[in-house]
């Protein structure tokens, strides 16, 4: 076992990449996620990587674009206005089934926002991260180690289906330092990629990596296969922390920085005799939606907890699907809530069950 | 016992770096810690602050909104937390730069002349450290070894001179 290290989220997602293998770095600074890139600009020219600040966020993802293409593991960070200008080269990435690794440390928005934490992007991630028919793989880590464990999977889990990864963290996950533990480095060198565009000496047909189908019978046909993908992806991927759920009554659902503060808030109101419980999504997309259901076999009521105006609490209502109430408590605009907001909240609805 | 812990002040004066020795204090003695910066318009203001979290149980929200321990060294931080400190809890104010204290009953407050203190004992700037010395004395929130282990990972390699120094001064300022 490796020695506890006290580590910023945003460094640590750096190492986790590295660790995992990744050697290409495409970004634009952005708070609060720039150590990310800092951390990149370092290390990567010391292991014979790539890191390369782009013009724009605009052309990074086109970097990722084109690097996932050949085969090799690439990085891109940034922030909620910065991801906003990537959508479209994610949305290409969708359509040509090229795998690579997103991190937005979410801010507050819209616009340009403010730079304080919030998990207002969770929309965007799961619904619209670009246009057309599409889903990415969005992964909510809630602790330091938790950045790594989920960026040494992302890669994983991006090829193995060949699309797009979102570590779906924010500014308190990112500037905060906590004990980790980083794993050894993986060797990634024999994972084959039959379909990368990487040179092959004319030894094989070559591969084309294309979004663009012309004849809509064709194109239906390529959305629908990859909509097949994506229910094996919702069968098999869907993560959850269940915390206290075997018998709660008010069953919080909180990912990120705000789970952390539930949890709190769980924990105190255990103690005052509230049947409490949280629901920890750990995978947003897909989301856990057996997880919430189990839950409801004992829920009287459900409070999705966020930092936005109400966003995850949508696909907690699809998974209840009108069995048992539905409750949102949630702040923004970069407002963190306190555990003993969120308490308030579930007493209030411990009060009207009883 | 869970500490939570806010060190505020005046950019600079090395909050941050006061936060970091007591988390990896805290993580050496084998706690659960957590290190949050503030990062936002007040610090492009001129203050920073930063909570720091030691527990043994798993550490929920990082952000300290209700300190049962403060570490303040200027005024603007001092009242703008001051009525936050919970009751029972600690304060350690740098003396000679917060000039109004308000008197509260519930709370322990220590005033500590640490810049001039630092300056009379060869250790211009670790200030900071003489108040964490100080917090030590008070809380005993690690072992005394997991102190001046943490004060070796927290120096950089090339300030590495400066070791030395940092034990001196939290030692001195246990002695306040």
């Amino acid at each position: 076992m490796s020695e506890r290290v006290l580590m910023k989220g945003n460094e640590a997602l750096a190492e986790a990449a590295l660790r995992a293998g990744c050697r290409n770095f495409f970004g634009y600074p952005i708070t609060p996620q720039t150590e990310v890139a800092a951390y990149m600009s370092k290390q990567l020219p010391k292991v014979g990587g790539v890191y390369m600040q782009a013009e724009s966020e605009v052309s990074a993802i086109n970097m990722v674009l084109g690097c996932g293409a050949s085969g090799k593991r690439a990085l891109t960070s940034s922030s909620s206005p910065g991801i906003s200008l990537k959508t479209e080269g994610i949305s290409y990435m969708a359509g040509s089934d090229v795998p690579a690794v997103i991190v937005n440390v979410q801010r507050g928005g819209p616009g340009l926002g403010g730079i304080q934490p919030s998990q207002s992007d969770y929309w965007q991630a799961t619904r619209a991260p670009g246009h057309g028919d599409l889903h990415i793989i969005v992964l909510a880590p809630s602790t330091v180690q938790e950045m790594v464990d989920l960026m040494m999977g992302a890669f994983d889990i991006a090829e193995k289906y060949r699309m797009p990864a979102m570590i779906l963290a924010d500014g308190m996950l990112g500037q905060m330092m906590e004990p980790v533990e980083i794993p050894e480095a993986v060797d990634v060198s024999k994972i084959e990629k039959p379909w990368a565009t990487n040179g092959h000496r004319n030894k094989r047909p070559h591969n084309i990596i294309n979004s663009l189908y012309i004849e809509a019978q064709e194109l239906e046909s390529i959305v629908k296969a990859r909509f097949e993908r994506y229910e094996q992806i919702k069968a098999n991927e869907q993560r959850a922390e269940c915390f206290m759920t075997d018998d709660s009554e008010i069953t919080i659902v909180a990912y990120g920085a705000c789970a952390r503060v539930a949890k709190n808030a769980v924990r105190a109101a255990r103690e005052k005799g509230i049947k409490a419980g949280l629901i920890r999504p750990i995978t947003l997309w897909p989301f856990p939606t057996d997880a919430v259901r189990n839950a409801a076999a004992t829920t009287k009521t459900f409070i999705s907890v966020e930092m936005s105006m109400g966003q995850m609490v949508d696909d907690v209502r699809l998974a209840v699907n009108g069995a048992v109430p539905v409750e949102f408590f949630g702040r923004t605009g970069g407002v963190i809530p306190t555990p003993n907001e969120v308490l308030a909240q579930i007493e209030k609805n411990a009060g009207g069950t009883k | 016992m869970n500490y939570n812990v806010l060190f505020a002040g005046f950019g600079g004066q090395g909050i941050l770096f006061q936060g970091k020795v007591m988390a990896y204090a805290g993580l050496i003695d084998g706690q659960e810690v957590s290190w949050l910066p503030s990062y936002g318009p007040e610090m492009r203001g001129g203050t920073a602050n930063c909570s720091v979290c030691l527990s043994h149980e798993p550490i929920g929200s990082p952000l300290v909104v209700t300190p049962n321990a403060f570490v303040v060294l200027n005024g603007p931080s001092y009242n703008k937390f001051i009525n936050e400190v919970e009751d029972g809890g600690v304060v350690v104010y740098e003396s000679s730069l917060v000039p109004d204290i308000v008197e509260r009953e519930g709370i322990t407050q220590y005033g500590v002349d640490a810049t001039r203190i630092a300056e009379e004992n060869g250790l211009k700037g670790l200030g900071n450290i003489i108040m964490l010395g100080k917090l030590f004395s008070v809380l005993h929130f690690c072992d005394e070894q997991s102190l001046y282990k943490a004060v070796e990972k927290c120096v950089p390699p090339k300030k590495a001179h400066l070791i030395e120094a940092n034990i001196k001064a939290l030692k001195l300022g246990m002695t306040l």
